[in-house]
């Protein structure tokens, strides 16, 4: 028999507030155990949340982004469990009332475009974390560490509409770019900043009843999201053909073996008892304020990169990669505002600045070669005054130096040399000291016109004008 | 006459003309406190040192010329509201060394009007009884008759007026935890309408029926109580941005042409006789002050009592919660792994009355009982809160009884947890209609208790109330009479 993977993603996205969804103290992160807390994040008694606005607007941001519908009254719950990292006993949520509901991601790859939907986006904040072992100021054992507590969180939640690992990680990798272009996610995956949980069931092919799924936590690079969805399905289609029987149970993923382990059973299933939190009232988002994050909102990736394919004319490759962030994207947007060819530019950004961050380890916001520069660069490649061959010193001078171009060529004498008097001299000498060859290309051996290029390149330093030397060079040696 | 037995605005004249120093006030209190509080019990915590500390303070600011009608002023909080640096128990084993790092919001707003605090009141643990008996920390006893209950939760705060252990005290009401003590203990007791008041470092027990209010010796007391805790604060989302009347400046003796309803339901067979003539008598004074009587229906009352214990188990399950023995509050010394610290720590910190509700709650909350317990009691409270408006649309204030009986003796109702939770059913309704109420001295029972009456008024209505409870204190002297101790 052969089975169909169902597969549907839950994403927590860390927002990027300065301040916590329901105090004043700050999300920063790494800062020393319990160091930013009140007696709201504490869960003290008597503490009530109050609601940060800016979480608010990045949850209508999300939506937006992902064709969702903004309620205009949406409410909090109470999700309650025990656990010392959930200071209060209960988690505050939305439940029955989220922010966004019925939205969609668009996914391409080998199967096309597929239309994935998302069923909801709500607010919650984040638990505290336990830290265990060597624990300043309590030596060994375990604390509590409240920073995280009360950090704000969206969580997204798709529908069943995953039919592969690969359309997995294609769905989780558009939403990542699609939460850190709005600006609401450093999408730091290793630290947590964008995590995931997999639910994964397999049913016959042909079948419309959706098997009994296991939810996969804690997953939390795109590499192990197809680990540990494959091994899922594999384990579960394994289970079957062997006669057994999915149950409905919470796995963890492990990295290190690239297994799922069992964590609780349904019978362990907790009964988190929701109900709206009633320290808060049920928000109300006016029409009004989701037009004016709409009109806020920045060029999303799948437009822009049509943009760049129709009105730039760059290649489907090129829209791609120049699109896959949004700073990559500004960078070159800046740099064509200076320099508006957009394909001479493209292969730039993509091959020496590109190589020049990775080998540097920089992000393009720190790139040494501002936009300004990069347009001056090749500007001098156009005019004339350096060849191209040359910019690329020129790039690399500019990297460690900050300097404009036009001084680097200046100072190191780069200038191109166009002048024919000069490169015929040049030839001369090069034809005067290699006579065999020029013999041999008389004689019908094309090939080593190559040679003479190099020679007469390497004479002038790379500065003659490879245009004209091409030129002046077959003219000469043909005599 | 001894500074103990003055009112806010009896003493506030003293201080202002400088006849006596708030040092002198205080430690009258505290003297009063060290006499009779052994037999009342209406104190957990004595704040003696930092109070007259805070005396000396509001003696300079008098002396500045800086004064409030609260400078100098003792007055003491129920133990539910948090105050920075004084342990704050809820009356419960689970919080017995907890001291706050910060203070309630309306505790602010006292102090910085220069109020002195004298210390912590007895309660029903974490606000959950109608006696005072629930507390771990021994019953308070009622001033009048001291075999019994003082009323509850706020069951303290009130002892503590008629005991004249402070000027004025704040409590807080759920179903009746201010209203049904001040009735039992003689005092004037004030619910305002949910949103007028911050919770902010109260301690919660069911949020959405939760509200602060003032208990005093008289109805112009109560005025001056309200108007410094009243008001929105950031802190609290369910608090109301709307402006703080001068409740003071709305006092006087007419009533002429006001309409009091009179809800068919609330004056059932059985009422308590005393309760009756009480009633009977102040309906006779209103009239006689020239006020109009309707009679009016709250058909839902008979669901009242149902839903709230539905409604405030359900939140107090999850509030209580976050006593877990992991941060703050009793932790079990002996436990075997987390799940039976947290246990052990709850079942050792809480009493019977706080678990029995969170169990109830717990119930009420869980999947599969939801939709029949917490929904729809949410639905019944809104048909609840919908007979008081319709009543309102006809009548300015509703008068009740507050609670029906006087006072009973300690013990009498303890394992009777039903009986216990009827004692409330004349006040709860208030609660679920978020809207105020206000109980007045109105009697005496044959035994020598005092009996009050109850006005509710529309939301936001507490000027109306407060007026209307004034003009029946103007023409009567129950609030006068005084508890021998």
């Amino acid at each position: 028999m052969k089975f169909q993977p169902v597969i549907g993603l839950e994403v927590h996205v860390q927002l990027l507030t300065n301040t916590k969804i329901f105090c004043g103290c700050s999300t920063k992160f790494g800062a020393s155990p319990n160091s930013q807390t009140c007696p709201v994040c504490l869960g003290l008694p008597g503490a009530l949340p109050v609601l940060n606005r800016k979480v608010v607007e990045f949850a209508i941001r999300a939506g937006l982004a992902t064709n969702c519908t903004i309620a205009e009254k949406s409410v909090f719950a109470r999700k309650n469990y025990f656990y010392p990292d959930l200071p209060k006993g209960y988690q505050i949520s939305q439940y029955e009332l989220p922010i966004c509901t019925a939205g969609h991601l668009d996914i391409e790859g080998e199967w096309g475009t597929k239309r994935i939907g998302i069923t909801r986006i709500h607010m919650e904040e984040d638990a505290g974390k336990l830290v265990h072992g060597d624990v300043p100021g309590l030596g060994s054992g375990s604390g509590v560490d409240l920073n995280r507590a009360c950090t704000p969180l969206l969580e997204v939640v798709s529908e069943p509409d995953l039919r592969s690992a690969d359309e997995a990680v294609a769905y989780l990798r558009k939403l990542h770019q699609i939460v850190v272009y709005l600006g609401i996610c450093d999408g730091n995956m290793e630290e947590g900043s964008f995590r995931c949980d997999a639910n994964v069931s397999v049913m016959p092919v042909g079948s419309t009843t959706f098997g009994t799924r296991a939810e996969i936590k804690n997953v939390n690079s795109f590499r192990f999201v197809k680990q540990a969805i494959e091994y899922e399905i594999e384990r579960q289609i394994d289970l079957i053909e062997e006669g057994g029987k999915v149950v409905q149970e919470t796995r963890l993923f492990d990295p290190n073996s690239g297994m799922t382990r069992s964590m609780r059973g349904k019978e362990e299933a907790h009964d988190y008892r929701y109900f709206p939190d009633p320290d808060l009232v049920p928000l109300v988002i006016s029409p009004d304020w989701v037009e004016e994050v709409e009109l806020s909102l920045p060029e999303l990736p799948d437009l822009k990169r049509k943009r760049y394919q129709e009105e730039l004319e760059l290649p489907a490759y090129d829209a791609e990669v120049l699109t896959a962030s949004r700073e990559l994207a500004e960078y070159f947007e800046a740099c064509l505002a200076l320099y508006p060819q957009a394909k001479p530019l493209a292969n730039w950004v993509m091959g020496e600045v590109t190589r020049g961050l990775n080998d540097s380890g920089l992000a393009i916001t720190a790139c040494p070669v501002t936009p300004q520069r990069l347009a001056e660069l090749l500007k001098l490649i156009d005019a004339g005054t350096i060849s191209g061959k040359i910019a690329k010193t020129v790039f690399d001078e500019m990297w460690q130096t900050g300097q404009e171009p036009a001084k680097i060529v200046a100072d190191k004498g780069l200038v191109q040399v166009s002048d024919t008097g000069e490169i015929e001299r040049i030839i001369d000498e090069v034809m005067a000291a290699n006579q065999g060859q020029v013999e041999e290309f008389r004689g019908g051996k094309e090939k080593v016109f190559g040679f003479f290029v190099g020679q007469v390149m390497r004479a002038s330093k790379g500065k003659a004008n490879p245009a004209l030397v091409n030129e002046l060079l077959l003219k000469k040696l043909k005599g | 006459m001894e500074l103990y037995e003055l009112t806010i605005h009896e003493l506030h004249e003293k201080l202002k003309k400088r006849e006596v120093s708030s040092v002198e006030a205080t430690r009258a209190f505290l003297d009063r406190i060290e006499s009779v509080d052994p037999r009342v019990n209406a104190f957990i915590t004595v704040t003696a040192d930092e109070a007259l500390k805070a005396a000396e303070e509001a003696d300079r600011r008098i002396a500045a010329g800086e004064t409030t009608i609260l400078t100098g002023i003792p007055v003491a909080l129920k133990d539910i509201f948090l105050t920075q640096g004084v342990r704050t128990t809820c009356a419960s084993r689970i919080l017995d060394t907890f001291i706050p790092p910060y203070d309630a919001t309306s505790w602010v707003k006292l102090k910085e009007r220069g109020a002195v605090l004298v210390g912590k009141l007895n309660q029903d643990e974490f606000a959950m009884g109608s006696s005072c008996e629930s507390s771990a920390f021994g019953p308070t006893r009622n001033p009048w008759n001291l075999e019994c209950i003082p009323g509850g939760s706020s069951g303290g705060s009130a002892a503590a007026i008629a005991a004249r252990e402070a000027t004025a005290t704040l409590g807080t009401d759920t179903g009746g935890s201010i209203r049904q003590p001040a009735s039992h203990c003689g005092c004037v007791g004030l619910k305002p309408t949910y949103g007028r008041v911050s919770r902010y470092g109260v301690i919660a027990y069911a949020s959405s029926l939760d509200q602060v209010g003032p208990m005093t010796r008289d109805v112009a007391d109560c005025a001056i109580m309200l108007g410094a805790v009243a008001g929105y604060d950031p802190l609290d989302s369910t608090s109301i941005d709307r402006p703080v009347p001068d409740y003071t400046a709305s006092l006087g003796p007419e009533v002429t042409g006001l309409k009091i309803g009179l809800p068919k339901e609330y004056f059932i067979a059985g009422l308590d006789p005393d309760v009756k003539k009480t009633l009977d008598a102040a309906i006779d004074t209103y009239k006689r002050l020239g006020a109009e009587f309707v009679e009016i229906s709250l058909p839902h009352t008979d669901y009242a009592v149902a839903t709230y214990y539905l409604i405030a188990t359900a939140e107090a399950s999850s509030n209580l919660a976050r006593y877990d023995g992991v941060r703050f509050g009793h932790r079990a010394k002996e436990a075997a792994g987390l799940i039976d610290m947290f246990a052990r720590s709850r079942a050792e910190g809480f009493g019977a009355e706080v678990k029995r509700r969170i169990m109830l709650g717990t119930y009420a909350l869980s999947s599969g009982y939801y939709d029949a317990y917490y929904l729809k009691a949410q639905r019944v409270r809104t048909l609840i809160m919908h007979d008081f408006l319709q009543a309102f649309a006809t009548v300015d204030v509703i008068l009740t009884p507050v609670a029906p009986t006087p006072a009973f003796r300690i013990g009498e109702k303890v394992n009777d947890p039903l009986q216990m939770y009827l004692s409330d059913i004349f006040t709860i309704p208030v609660n679920l209609a978020g809207t105020c109420g206000i109980s007045v001295p109105a009697g005496m029972s044959g035994d020598g208790l005092p009996i009050g009456l109850q006005l509710v008024g529309r939301p936001f209505g507490e000027e109306a109330i407060l007026r209307a409870a004034y003009a029946f204190e103007q023409a009567t002297e129950w609030h006068k009479q005084k508890a021998q101790l």
